[in-house]
């Protein structure tokens, strides 16, 4: 009697019904299906959606035809697209050079108050847009003149120009405000690779005389390219999804003349309504739509081709 | 002698150009919280002295406090911030346990699910959110943004979270299954205590976005009541953009609290943005 009832328990030990699995997940997933992945699905859903006629009917591709083609959205909606793309190059382009320069500084072995750069760096980043945009919009306004009279000082007034409020300019002092603000991101992470470089491959490196500026650049710089590209992807969809700077610089017009608009700001313009325009719902799922299928692609793009490609070193 | 000056120069030169960018990430911030403490004439006829006793003035953070409710502001972002940490800590952690330490069928389907969202940023399922908002009457509720955050912090939690406890020793968990403890009391008591530095690293990640979004309280939660800091200061600075003293202190206000949470924590924070490199 007694070993059969032990198999007996044993058997059932080994598969219970294991609730706590479901009490352990049910939070999460209930929050993060409820709020985050149904509405996402229902957005993308209604960008197939808009009412004619008074009628809320199902239009297929309709809404994108009329974003990418009809006079009223198009000329608004490609100047955005290009606007975001600028605003990514000029990130890609000085946003992360810097980073990768102050990090290969900070990273010099014995560097003095090391921690009080990286400290003091990375403080902007904390901050939010509301407040940086609003500080470099009091530094480079021409009332006050504390940018004149800085340039003055080494002798580059003669350069100042009101670039927030020039349309040829604008999107470029918006672009590099945003790139004073998060290069401490770049910054961290790629001190964090070059900090990972175990300690033998540089001393290889120097053996054979490998030393310097050619060691960073054929040493370092292959062995951080995972960080760069995380770094890359990281700046892609957050540009993609930016929308506080400029509101708050530039107000939701994006001016002047629209040429700070990016998508986001046409986004909340489209969806929310500013001022004489009303807010239209089934176009404002479209262009959330589009912003979805941008960053999918630049994700799918960094997972499948550049993460694969890149050579895992494994230490 | 030579290779030591030459190394000499070269640590000078880098000082130099980290003190440079030092003084442009600091320079702004300097400005404006030292501007704050000035009175409007001293603003603009030397913008960059430190206040003296002459030009010393707290009239912008009179208007400020006799005109915004910064202190309902205040109070509203510390609620919005503070209960979602604490869900998206506890619902984290639970799940990233669950995912660790339980093998199921669908674990990995479910752990891709609940990684999609630290790629695909909230914000663009806003139409749908902002509709199911004004169904469920949680517009204009801390409650609505309270949700949002929690969907937006879970992701990153979970998968910080997850590898964390696959560090945690099975035989601790095991022993204390021996001694008839249950699961979620193996999951509170054992583990938990165990990857409070995680639980750091991630409070301190998903406090930033939340406390310095504008998006979210801008269109789900603009009334006077709900106003959070970061959408109070954009609006209330907007009214008073020619009170110079009022918008510089309003900014400082605004940066403060900021600057002494980092203060306090920047060592965490730079240790988890690091994964750890830095000692």
């Amino acid at each position: 009697m007694k070993p059969r009832e032990t198999t007996m328990e044993v058997g059932e030990l080994k598969r219970p019904r294991r609730w706590h699995i479901l009490v352990f997940l049910l939070p999460a997933l209930a929050v993060y299906t409820a709020v985050m992945i149904l509405p996402l699905i229902e957005t993308l859903r209604q960008s197939f959606y808009n009412t004619v006629d008074g009628q809320y009917t199902f239009v297929g591709l309709g809404n994108f035809k009329v974003l990418f083609g009809d006079p009223r959205w198009a000329a608004d909606f490609w100047n955005a697209l290009r606007n975001n793309f600028v605003f990514f190059l000029i990130h890609m382009a000085v946003q992360n050079p810097i980073g990768i320069a102050l990090a290969a500084m900070l990273s010099i072995p014995k560097l003095r108050f090391s921690a009080f750069y990286r400290t003091a760096i990375f403080l902007p980043t904390l901050l939010s847009f509301v407040i940086v945009g609003f500080i470099w919009k009091l530094i480079l306004s021409p009332i006050w003149g504390v940018a004149p009279y800085l340039m003055d000082l080494v002798g580059m007034k003669w350069l100042f120009a009101p670039w927030l409020g020039r349309p040829d300019s604008a999107l470029i002092a918006v672009s590099l405000i945003s790139v004073w603000q998060y290069v401490g991101i770049p910054m961290m992470l790629i001190y964090a690779a070059l900090l990972n470089i175990p300690d033998e491959v540089i001393e290889a490196a120097e053996l054979d005389g490998v030393t310097g500026w050619s060691q960073f650049w054929k040493i370092k710089l292959p062995l951080i390219l995972p960080a760069i590209g995380i770094v890359s992807i990281l700046t892609f969809v957050g540009n993609f999804n930016a929308f506080d700077l400029i509101y708050t610089v530039q107000g939701a017009l994006a001016g002047p003349d629209g040429s700070t608009d990016i998508l986001g700001t046409l986004l909340y313009r489209t969806f929310f309504g500013f001022q004489l325009q009303l807010g239209d719902r089934s176009m404002g799922a479209t262009i959330a739509a589009i912003m979805f299928l941008i960053i999918l692609a630049g994700v799918s793009l960094y997972l499948f081709v550049i993460q694969r490609r890149m050579r895992r070193y494994q230490f | 002698m030579s290779k030591a000056r030459t190394s000499f120069a070269r640590t000078g030169a880098v000082h130099f150009a980290l003190i440079a960018y030092t003084l442009v990430a600091l320079f702004p911030v300097f400005l404006t919280i030292a501007n704050s403490f000035k009175s409007r004439n001293a603003i603009f006829r030397e913008p960059l002295a430190i206040p003296t006793t002459e030009s010393f003035s707290l009239i912008g953070y009179e208007t400020v406090l006799k005109q915004g409710d910064f202190i309902g502001y205040f109070q509203n972002s510390v609620v919005v911030t503070v209960v979602s940490i604490a869900l998206v800590l506890l619902f984290g952690a639970m799940a990233a346990f669950a995912l660790s330490e339980y093998r199921f069928r669908g674990n990995t389907l479910m752990g891709l699910y609940l990684a999609l969202g630290i790629m695909i940023p909230i914000r663009l399922g806003t139409v749908a959110i902002l509709q199911g908002m004004v169904a469920t009457n949680l517009v204009n509720t801390l409650t609505a943004l309270i949700l949002v955050y929690t969907a937006q912090g879970l992701p990153l939690a979970v998968f910080i979270l997850s590898e964390f406890m696959r560090t945690v020793s099975d035989d601790l968990k095991n022993a204390g299954r021996v001694d008839g403890l249950s699961e979620y009391a193996i999951f509170f008591r054992l583990v938990l205590p165990l990857v409070r530095p995680a639980m750091a690293t991630v409070a301190v990640f998903t406090m930033i976005p939340i406390w310095n979004d504008l998006w979210f309280p801008l269109i789900l939660a603009p009334a006077e009541t709900t106003k959070t800091v970061t959408l109070g200061s954009q609006i209330f600075i907007g009214q008073f953009v020619t009170n110079w003293n009022a918008v510089l202190s309003a900014l400082s206000l605004a940066i403060f609290p900021v600057l002494v949470l980092y203060v306090i924590f920047s060592r965490q924070l730079i240790r988890g943005i690091t994964a750890g490199a830095v000692k």
